[in-house]
């Protein structure tokens, strides 16, 4: 149905894309955030990142030397030769961006050299019935992941628990996940669904507001409360503590209330792509409708 | 502010002179070293091995580059880790092989403090993610040790270049930046929720 070169071209050159050059929504973000500083220290750790993203993107190469690991979310036909070929592409940008091999055994610590091996590269699917299919990239560095969360509330705590929650992920994660961060929020589902949606959040265009009206008044309310906890551009203190607060939700049991947030760190990158029928291939960096 | 100038080795004194606020730029020796070559620099000195490599008045970099082999190994990327996955090893580290700074990000525990005051060495936050200009700032590869655990978790000895600007986040007297501001911030944190 598509073709598997196709594909695998396509993830290569997503993953240039997404590794060298920073979204447009995250640099204008990081920009503004330059106009919002006083400090000192933290006006130099933005100048340093603005600097480090030109120059990535004048010399095709990483922005971060933790070149993450890709997570795609694929939304299509299904046709059991894509994940074949998307592995195909991510060993070939292993070599040709070239990425970090950062996959191993998680108990021998064995690394595969090419970002594959068991269960890896993660890939969700959408099942679609639209003639096109659409490929999105998101590289997870470890400094970012490693402070993801998961909690299963009880629905009693509603609303001001998980606000409660978002911050609490925030606090403890300090510094290290290289403020200032995007937070992404998985609200419902299972616990398992609760952590995919925190991650799709992540893809969402910074400033964008959920459709459900609650959710984006949560949305505007984190964003502005998480920018007064002072942490600022990699935890030396500042305003900017986030760049952006983004929920996905869905229905869960009555009995539950599971949250799940993963914060990205200030290199968030992501691309997208659409592969036509015939072939043709658009790319963006900006989310697709 | 303009960054302060100093090379590696350095001399104690030069390290306790920095004071946290201070920005500075880094020239001469940086060797890598994140969790893999930790543990094992620890094993072989508690078994009174000698380490290939000197640590003592030079730069430590938390630090798991991207390499390329082309005649000699270049620079691809190479930004600073999360430290705090080092903190158990820390202290012992610091003490064992003395080195006058540690680069890294996000800064590490009251005990690493504790040692940076003990030893006479001072922590240095370089802008996490910053790789690129990091490597344009890494001319040159002295050497590599124990490349069998991997691209990023080798020992990499490295010329730096006026590497900068980096903050001392953690000084030789006891302050730390990154302490000060999450005081801070729980503080807020608790009125909030």
């Amino acid at each position: 149905m598509y073709s598997p070169t196709v594909i695998e071209e396509t993830v290569v050159r997503l993953l240039r894309e997404a590794e060298c050059r920073l979204p447009p929504d995250v640099v204008r973000s990081l920009e503004k955030a330059m106009d919002e500083e006083k400090d000192e220290i933290a006006l130099s750790q933005l100048r340093t990142i603005l600097a480090n993203v030109k120059a990535a993107t004048n010399g095709m190469l990483p922005m971060c030397q933790d070149t993450g690991l890709p997570v795609f979310f694929v939304r299509g036909r299904y046709d059991i030769k894509i994940e074949g070929a998307i592995k195909k592409g991510v060993s070939r940008a292993t070599e040709e961006v070239p990425l970090r091999p950062n996959a191993v055994d998680p108990l021998s610590r064995h690394n595969s050299g090419d970002n594959l091996g068991a269960g890896m590269p993660p890939v969700h699917f959408e099942p679609s019935s639209e003639e096109h299919l659409d490929i999105a990239v998101l590289p997870k560095g470890a400094g970012s992941e490693n402070w993801s969360a998961l909690r299963m509330l009880t629905p009693a705590e509603g609303m001001s628990g998980i606000r409660k929650f978002v911050i609490e992920c925030v606090v403890n994660a300090g510094s290290r996940p290289c403020p200032p961060t995007i937070v992404g929020i998985g609200i419902g589902g299972t616990a398992d669904m609760a952590c995919v949606l925190a991650k799709k959040a992540l893809l969402r265009p910074l400033g964008s507001f959920n459709s459900d009206p609650f959710l984006a008044d949560m949305e505007g309310d984190l964003y502005h409360d998480l920018n007064k906890l002072g942490l600022g551009p990699m935890g030396l203190g500042g305003r900017t503590t986030v760049l952006g607060v983004m929920a996905e939700k869905a229905n869960c049991h009555t009995a539950s209330l599971p949250v799940a947030v993963s914060l990205n760190c200030w290199a968030a990158r992501k691309a997208f792509a659409r592969i036509y029928a015939d072939g043709r291939v658009r790319f963006s960096q900006v989310m697709f409708e | 502010m303009k960054a302060i100038e100093i090379t590696s080795p350095l001399s104690e004194s030069t390290a306790r002179s920095l004071r946290a606020g201070d920005l500075v730029s880094l020239s001469g020796d940086v060797i890598t070293a994140r969790d893999e070559a930790h543990m094992r620099a620890l094993d072989l000195h508690r078994k009174g091995v000698t380490l290939p490599f000197k640590l003592e008045d030079r730069a430590l970099y938390h630090c798991g580059p991207i390499m390329l082999h082309d005649r000699s190994w270049k620079v691809v990327a190479a930004g600073p880790t999360t430290s705090a996955r080092m903190n158990s090893l820390g202290p012992e580290l610091i003490r064992a092989f003395r080195p006058r700074l540690i680069i890294g990000k996000g800064g590490m525990s009251s005990e690493v403090l504790k040692a940076l005051s003990d030893v006479g060495c001072a922590y240095l936050a370089f802008t996490g993610g910053a790789a690129v200009l990091a490597a344009e700032r890494l001319p040159e590869v002295l050497g590599v040790h124990w490349e069998d655990l991997g691209m990023a978790e080798a020992v990499w000895l490295m010329r730096a270049e006026k590497l900068g600007p980096m903050v001392v986040a953690m000084d030789s007297h006891g302050r730390s930046i990154f302490q000060d501001v999450e005081t801070k911030m729980r503080k807020i944190a608790s009125e909030l929720i």
